[in-house]
Parts: C-alpha cells; structure tokens; sequence
C-alpha cells in the first residue's frame, strides 16, 4: 500500500484539516495518508472529516511510522505527544 | 484617551449594534449559557434589594421581613419545580449546586462510584473528578449517539455494576440540545437503589421537570434570573450528606429574582417554547441549506426548542465568533480555540462530531423573528469571509 505522510505537527485545527482536503486531491486511490500531528483536536475532527467527505478512516497510532513514500528522509524530529492518524482515500 | 471617553465611545458603538434588532438583547443568542434579565425578575430584584436586605435568621422586624421572602421564594420555586419546599437548597450558582449534589451523594455513599453520561455539564465532571482526587471511588462514563443521546443499555449495565453510590444524567444537552431519557434512566435506578442525579440546568423553563430523580440542580441565570443562583432540590428519603460548609447566608434579592422569573418563564414555557422551537427548525434548515459544508448536530426533533450547535468546516470557532460578534450577533463556541481551556468540546467529542467551526446559537424571550432572519442573512456571508481570508473555499 502507498504510504503518504502529512506531517501538521505544530498545526491547531483546523489547519491540519484544511492541509488534508488540500492534499486528498493529489493522491490516487487506494493510497494511505498517515497525518502526522499534536493538537488534541485532530483525534476527533479527521474521523469526521472522513465521514463528511466519504473516506475511510484506518485509525490511529501513538509513535508515528514515518516510512512512508512522501516523506522526506531526515526531516521528521520525533516529538512526545505526536501521533499518526490513517486515511485511506477511496474515492 | 481617557477611560471615560473610551468607555463612553464604547457605549455608543453598543448602542448602535443594539438597533438593528428587534429588542436590546435581540441579537444576543447565547441564553444557554446565560438568558438576559426577564423583566419580571428586574422588578422582583428591585423591589426584594429594599424589602429582603436583612438576615432572615434573626428576630426583629426586617428580620421576618427578609424571612417571608425567602419562604416565599422557596414555595414558588419548589412548586415551578414540583418538589416540596423543604427539599430545596438555594446555592451560589449552578455549578455550586452541581458540586453539592455530586459530592452530597457520594459522601452518603463513602465507596460508590458515579456512573455518568459522556456529555454532563463540565460542572458535574470536575465534581467526579475531585470525588476521585480526594479519594473516592472513579467515574464510569457512559457514551452517547450521533445525535448526543445516552446509550441507554450502556447506562442500565454500568448503573447495574458493583458499588455504584450515583448516576448522573443532565435533562438535555446544555451544547447540542438533545433531550436525554431521563424517566427511563431513573427507572433503571430506581430499580438498583442507586440515586439519579439529573442536571436540569438546560431544560428548566423550557421543558417540564421529567420524574423519578432523587437529586436535581438547575441554574437561575439559564431561565432569566439573576446570576449567582443555584437550585439543588434532593428528594426526601434520598441519602444524602450536605457536609460542610453550607451555602451560608444566602442572597434573598437574587432568590426572590429567580423565584419570580422561574414562575414567570414556567407559565409562559408552553407558547414561547413553541416559538423558539419553530425559530431554530428555521435556523436549522437555514443553515444547513445556505452555508457549504456544514454540520448540524444534535436530534432534530427531540430537543430543547432554544438551541441549535452547528460546525462549519475549514473555519475557526473563535474566528466565527469574532466576525458574528462584529455583526451584533452573541454566540458561543464549542471549538478548542474558543476555550478557556484550549480543549474542544468534550460533548462534540462524544458525539463525533466535527469539533473546530463550531458555533451553539441559544434563544429567548428577547429574541425575535426579525432578529433570526438577520441573523441567517448574516451568517453565510461571515462563513464565506473567513473561507476566503484563508483561500479553502471550495476545498
């Protein structure tokens, strides 16, 4: 599976959000977006972001895998209270 | 600048905003958080402020004076409420009352755990949690529907538990509306032995008292008394453990304000809240039909008639409530950046519904037909503004 890496650290809602619909667009389907971010606000607003605009959301995870294809090796700096949030784009 | 000239200067822009609407608080829709003044409660007030002044606990004339007042109050408020009077508690606020009510009950009961909805007041909560901080049993939380209702099995098995000493449940969602089965819950409770606390801070004066609960608060300022006037009624029977300190002298003016606003508001809920209910089935439908992308949440039906929660995506709720303010409009925010707190709403959150954009619009008497079709006129505009400011429209 593609792996697409946002990475929103740093970003309040609904920054990360608005980088998200931006990004979407981009991708081909089937590809996974793995948002990268620490505003408390992203755990609830990207599932619903997903339910609004008919995505699937894969869940989340606490340490960020930053492996994916769009990642820029050596840019991510590990922060404590990141996590990654999974999108697959289906449509 | 001096500051007279300032706040003068200030004052006439107020003015100003003020008459585009039908009444001086026309544009004012944040009544969930607190109504204006009802004009009942405005004479009460005066008049109680030269009459009930004294300590009613002592002998002398202004003493009894005070005294008749209090008892006076009490009697309209417990009969607003159908209680009996000595089941009453006048307290400093609804928050106050909340912390009575939560701590009262778990004093009585030493081990018992709350079990609560994910969706009380953010009184109730920090009442469970000081429970637990000082060394009580922790809380259950209990999830909610799409729509913000209580999972009613999840509820049923988590009062069924062991060592429950309270369950609380708020009559309706103070943020999103949705009325919450209260008389079902207090069945179930009632079935166990364990006492149900109902929050009806949100829902008096727009709905009446549901039954079955051993311990209600409400809160003056929510049905357009003063503020700094709780009600904590417990049923007779219940157990229950004031502890200390009592609410102490209480404020007669504030109570026989409240009193007289309550009985006022109850005895005009009926009309008034058909026409509140019939404005936000406008809004609702407005503003789901004039505005890209946006999400009304709570139960379309089954709800408090006064308010309404909707959340605009790609906008900022403190923005939203910048720009609305800017417009004359008063509204509050459910969003993290419209906090004190910097968290979202923990109700929005439960419910799964989209948290940043958000924006609760309350009504009340003051609040007119012309002041909501203003209002709905406004609002794509400032949704669409702020769209641009940021370059997501069409996103």
């Amino acid at each position: 599976v593609n792996v697409e890496v946002l990475d929103c650290r740093g970003q309040r809602c609904p920054l990360p959000i608005i980088a998200i619909a931006r990004r979407m667009p981009e991708l081909p389907v089937g590809t996974v977006l793995r948002v990268v971010c620490d505003d408390e606000a992203a755990a609830l607003d990207i599932p619903a972001w997903c339910r609004m605009r008919g995505q699937e959301y894969l869940g989340t995870a606490q340490n960020p895998d930053l492996e994916g294809s769009g990642h820029a090796a050596g840019s991510y700096k590990p922060g404590i209270t990141a996590k990654s949030y999974d999108i697959r784009k289906i449509g | 600048l001096s500051t007279a000239t300032r706040i003068t200067r200030a004052t006439v822009i107020v003015v100003t905003a003020g008459s585009h609407h039908d009444t001086p608080n026309g544009g004012y829709l944040d009544a969930a958080t607190a109504a204006p003044l009802h004009p009942v409660a405005r004479q009460a007030l005066l008049a109680a402020l030269d009459e009930g002044w004294a300590d009613p606990e002592r002998l002398y004339t202004a003493a009894r004076r005070a005294r008749q007042l209090l008892d006076a109050a009490t009697a309209a408020t417990a009969q607003a409420l159908s209680v009996r009077e000595d089941e009453i508690t006048f307290c400093a606020s609804g928050t106050d009352a909340a912390h009575r009510a939560v701590a009262g009950a778990l004093r009585a009961e030493r081990t018992g755990a709350i079990v609560h909805s994910a969706i009380e007041h953010s009184a109730v909560l920090a009442a469970a949690a000081a429970h637990e901080a000082a060394g009580g049993a922790g809380s259950v939380v209990v999830g909610v529907d799409r729509h913000g209702r209580v999972d009613l099995d999840a509820f049923t098995t988590a009062v069924r538990g062991r060592a429950v000493g309270l369950a609380a449940l708020i009559s309706a969602s103070h943020e999103v509306g949705t009325v919450q089965p209260v008389e079902a819950a207090a069945r179930v409770c009632a079935r166990v032995g364990v006492p149900l606390y109902v929050d009806a801070a949100a829902s008096v004066g727009h709905r009446p008292v549901p039954e079955g609960w051993s311990i209600l608060t409400a809160s003056a300022r929510k049905w357009g008394g003063p503020p700094g006037v709780g009600v904590l009624a417990v049923r007779t029977g219940t157990r229950f453990d004031p502890g200390e300190p009592a609410p102490g002298p209480v404020n007669i003016p504030a109570i026989v304000a409240a009193a007289a606003s309550l009985r006022a508001t109850v005895a005009e809920s009926a009309a008034e809240s058909a026409r509140l209910g019939t404005l936000i089935a406008t809004v609702r439908d407005a503003v789901a039909s004039t505005i890209p992308d946006v999400e009304v949440v709570g139960d379309p039906q089954d709800r408090l008639p006064h308010i309404v929660t909707f959340s605009c995506l790609y906008v900022e709720g403190e923005a939203l409530v910048a720009a609305l303010d800017r417009h004359g409009f008063a509204v509050s925010s459910g969003s993290a950046c419209a906090n004190r707190t910097e968290q979202p709403s923990h109700v929005l959150a439960a419910m799964g519904a989209l948290t940043h954009g958000n924006i609760r619009v309350s009504l009340h008497p003051g609040v007119g037909e012309r002041d909501v079709e203003r209002f709905l006129r406004v609002l794509p505009g400032v949704v669409a503004g702020l769209r641009a400011e940021t370059g997501v429209a069409g996103l």
